[in-house]
């Protein structure tokens, strides 16, 4: 298998009184494999997830992450329209990307 | 093409993969003991503390994909480790937390055989710690 596409969803959450946050669900298409696989070890390395072109949050994952990685992050306050952007490069150096606004 | 024209073409070419890969800790990644991993990122002795909330199924059916949630409830928080401590490479992530994050991850994970899940938060220059011991009936490192 293959890296492939991502799917990603975010939204706001959360309440006036308690504080506005912003959910980002992701899914990255790929295979995590580990060097005892028959596939050979390929994992994704890191991960950036931007707001508004600002890095927010800056991950290194190992190959003990699940098959087609699905992460959620929260980022403070937010608004509709946001763009939010993830990123990936994995340990052969391919990439994907994706970019969504907040709903 | 001049000579000084090769040396910039060659230049671009070797900085063009440095700056697409970015940084990963291959010495932490690499370690085979949570004891080490820990030690390499400079948490050598995190202190407990209650303020981690780990959320995890006590029993995971199938080690191949293990449900983590993980927040931060100390003030400050700017990273979060997660280590699965008998899986053969027990560092699994490292998320640092800009300003405009809230120290949360939720993420699915394999786990080789039943173990202790601990996760270290860094804040304010200090590390603190958390773990949770999750059952799993069918390990998810093979295949």
């Amino acid at each position: 298998m293959a890296a492939g596409p991502m799917k990603m969803r975010a939204t706001l959450a959360g309440s006036n009184t308690a504080g506005v946050y912003t959910e980002v669900r992701v899914l990255m298409t790929h295979p995590m494999t580990t060097a005892q696989m028959k596939e050979g070890l390929h994992h994704i390395r890191n991960i950036v997830v931007k707001q508004n072109g600002k890095p927010v949050v800056e991950a290194e994952i190992s190959q003990a992450v699940s098959r087609n990685p699905v992460f959620s992050f929260r980022l403070k306050g937010g608004a509709k329209g946001d763009k939010i952007e993830v990123s990936w490069v994995d340990n052969k150096g391919e990439s994907n990307s994706i970019e969504t606004a907040v709903a | 093409m001049t000579r000084r024209s090769l040396l910039a073409f060659l230049g671009l070419l070797l900085a063009k993969p440095l700056s697409v890969l970015a940084a990963w800790n291959e010495q932490a990644f690499g370690a085979k003991t949570a004891a080490d991993a820990l030690k390499t990122l400079g948490a050598a002795s995190p202190a407990p503390s209650n303020d981690i909330v780990i959320e995890a199924p006590q029993i995971a059916e199938n080690g191949a994909v293990v449900p983590i949630e993980i927040s931060s409830n100390i003030p400050g928080t700017t990273s979060i480790a997660v280590l699965i401590e008998k899986n053969p490479f027990p560092l699994t992530g490292r998320f640092d937390f800009k300003a405009d994050a809230l120290p949360f991850v939720k993420l699915n994970v394999k786990m080789g055989e039943t173990s202790d899940v601990r996760v270290v938060a860094e804040a304010g220059g200090k590390h603190y710690s958390a773990s949770r011991e999750i059952k799993v009936t069918i390990g998810g490192c093979g295949g």
